[in-house]
């Protein structure tokens, strides 16, 4: 009897995946549920064993299970394929996610018969130091937005002398536009557990903590239970992988705070505390969660960990441009007509994404903008998308790469309403303890609304140099990237539409001398 | 000496001292919980929809925390709601990706039809994971996406308002 696999991931599952197994095991066909591989836009995408390999039926419904056990959609445009030589795929270069899709996500004999484990195994017979000098030679930047070398931050962590030492998973991944965290996490919950553990072995720690939040039931539930097999079979625990090192692995789940994503705000969030950021320095590598040294990394900085050491360090960096090395896991969301993960080498440009992987807007009508980097990063015209992905070159244009998601607008949105929105969303998620961004923001909101319904030049102009003002102070004078950045997407909305502004062209351009200089307005972007 | 004052009044019973019983003793089980005050409350939430004063004083008590602490802690987070759930939820994603397929007319079009009511509660939501295949949310708890406000009323045509 063949095999059906139905992806159990949250997307797969809000577009109806649940109800395609159960009346695929109804009729007596035996079902799997594997991860999505990243192909949204064909959720559910049910695979059936064959000769040729798993062969993919796009789109699923609940009713059209009959004519698939029948075969009956065969000749259709909804059978894809064999999922694995599909161009979509081929054309990645998956490393974090080259596993997600095709086990189980839980199934341990599955991923190690993929590969799994063999970096934690390597990281055992290595020396801490020689463990840390791998993921620095690899020159694996931390996957969060910030960037910051992990072979760095690991270092320090492991040169600090303490009782404890903690490593935590920073998986509050409330940007909107991404989802790579949950879906590796629902996918392939061992890479993390694994590279969770070779960060604890290289640096000492013997806790660690996942931040996952509350807004990802499915993520909870599938890594609660990788880490109860994890603990069965001695890949956690006082022994690991027999090596009598311990490591302690707990999730802990968020309550819907979007600055809990925020290392230090995390932190004091796991203590048991108000999501408040603190102030840096001490950082959290020498001064973490309850005081003590503290790695701090996102999901996909943890789970890129295992092939830096199971290929090496070198093999890592051998891979991407500049000083982006390795690879980076981009979500394509937003208006896209065909949305999902693309993990490619750095260096790809933003027009090859939206346009040879996206297949262009979902709505067929023209892009208007691209939000490249989470609610926090620029609106980007369409003129812009020849940019490479690649940190620096994001910086130098005054974008950010951050977290590698990428959300696509048509031609019927509005930039004002969405500069405006940035605004109102940090009103309403700031913690409260800068003034810059707790006042500032909703200060943001009530100028902007000025310059919109403003039906005199002068002041509208008036309010222009206020805004601008008001962004270099919530830039400079912010406690941390949420005021930092806030003002990213409204400078880029101002700066590439004007006119959704009720402005002239190139009037919200600073540097064309469109909005007059004032005490405290300076020439710089906003900090990388 | 310097004379010290009455020190606070001591807390008034609860009044309800089987849920007051239940509190203490999800607090005193997480209790050993490395910073256990977030396990501890969203445990109370599970358990009996809310948290309430009375709940508060009881996990401050056996947390060893000022009642400031827990209820800072409380009215920061968005999940540890303060009054009881109502009989269905919506809760719509409002995120950036989402708002770029439609999500603000949704949005609009569920709290106009519920707006009122004291039975449903439609709620925003900042990002379910969803992106590529929005606009997304929750009804009842239950995962959706690609939502139309159509969709949405075929999801919640049985509820009474």
């Amino acid at each position: 009897m063949t095999t059906v696999w139905v992806p159990c991931d949250a997307a797969a599952v809000a577009l109806g995946a649940d109800a395609v197994a159960e009346a695929i095991a109804a009729a007596g066909v035996s079902v799997r549920r594997n991860g999505s591989r990243g192909m949204l836009w064909l959720e559910p995408l049910v695979e059936v064993e064959t000769e040729r390999g798993r062969v993919g039926y796009a789109n699923l419904t609940e009713a059209e299970v009959g004519p698939l056990l029948d075969g009956a959609l065969d000749d259709t445009d909804r059978c894809i394929g064999v999922v694995d030589e599909h161009e979509w795929l081929t054309r990645q270069h998956r490393v974090s996610f080259a596993r997600v899709g095709l086990a189980e996500p839980t199934d341990l004999a599955a991923y190690r018969e993929q590969g799994g484990l063999v970096g934690l195994q390597r990281a055992l017979s290595l020396r801490p130091e020689e463990v840390v000098a791998e993921v620095t030679a690899s020159g694996l930047r931390g996957r969060g937005g910030a960037g910051f070398p992990a072979g760095i931050k690991w270092e320090t962590v492991r040169t600090a002398t303490a009782d404890v030492k903690f490593v935590c998973c920073n998986a509050d991944e409330g940007d909107s536009g991404t989802f790579a965290d949950r879906m590796l996490i629902e996918g392939d919950p061992f890479t993390l557990v694994e590279g969770m553990a070779i960060a604890a072995l290289a640096v000492g720690a013997t806790e660690g903590y996942v931040y996952l939040r509350s807004e990802y039931p499915h993520a909870v539930r599938t890594l609660r239970r990788a880490i109860d097999i994890a603990y069965a079979h001695g890949v956690l625990g006082e022994s690991v992988l027999g090596s009598g090192r311990r490591f302690d692995l707990d999730v802990r789940v968020g309550a819907g705070a979007y600055i809990c994503g925020e290392e230090t705000s995390m932190l004091e969030s796991l203590e048991g505390k108000r999501g408040e950021v603190r102030a840096k320095p001490p950082i959290p590598a020498l001064e973490g969660l309850f005081g003590r040294p503290t790695v701090v990394n996102n999901v996909l900085t943890l789970a890129a960990v295992p092939m830096v050491l199971a290929d090496g360090g070198e093999a890592y960096a051998a891979l991407g441009v500049g000083r982006s090395r390795g690879t980076q896991v981009f979500q394509l969301a937003g208006n896209v007509a065909r949305g999902g993960i693309v993990e490619t080498d750095f260096g790809i440009t933003l027009g090859e994404l939206v346009d040879d992987f996206g297949g262009g807007t979902a709505s067929g009508r023209p892009v208007k903008a691209v939000q490249v980097g989470g609610p926090l990063g620029a609106y980007l015209p369409p003129e812009q998308l020849g940019l490479p992905m690649d940190y620096e070159a994001f910086a130098d244009a005054g974008a950010m790469v951050g977290h590698g998601g990428v959300v696509v607008w048509d031609d019927t949105m509005d930039a004002s309403v969405m500069a405006r929105f940035a605004m109102e969303f940090c009103a309403k998620e700031s913690c409260g303890k800068c003034t810059p961004c707790r006042i500032g923001s909703t200060r943001g909101v009530e100028v902007i609304d000025r310059i919109c319904s403003a039906t005199d030049d002068g002041v509208r102009r008036t309010q222009l140099v206020l805004l601008d003002d008001l962004c270099t102070t919530m830039t400079k004078g912010s406690l941390c990237a949420m005021g930092g950045l806030t003002p990213m997407p409204v400078r880029s909305a101002l700066e590439h539409f004007p006119e959704d502004f009720g402005l002239a062209p190139g009037e919200g351009r600073e540097a064309d001398g469109g909005i007059p200089q004032s005490a405290t307005a300076t020439t710089e972007g906003a900090r990388p | 000496m310097r004379q010290r004052g009455p020190g606070p009044a001591p807390a008034p019973a609860p009044a309800d001292p089987v849920r007051a019983a239940s509190v203490r003793a999800i607090a005193d089980q997480l209790s050993t919980l490395r910073g256990p005050l977030l396990p501890v409350l969203h445990e109370v939430v599970v358990t009996h929809g809310c948290v309430t004063d009375d709940d508060v004083l009881v996990v401050a008590e056996v947390l060893n925390l000022s009642r400031a602490d827990v209820h800072g802690v409380v009215t920061f987070y968005s999940d540890l709601r303060r009054t009881p759930p109502p009989a269905h939820r919506v809760a719509l994603c409002r995120g950036e990706a989402c708002q770029s397929r439609g999500a603000e007319g949704l949005f609009a079009a569920a709290a106009d039809r519920w707006s009122g009511s004291a039975g449903v509660e439609v709620d925003e939501v900042f990002c379910l994971g969803l992106c590529a295949v929005g606009p997304s949310g929750t009804v009842d708890g239950a995962l959706h996406a690609a939502l139309s406000p159509e969709r949405l009323d075929a999801l919640t045509d049985r509820w009474g308002r």
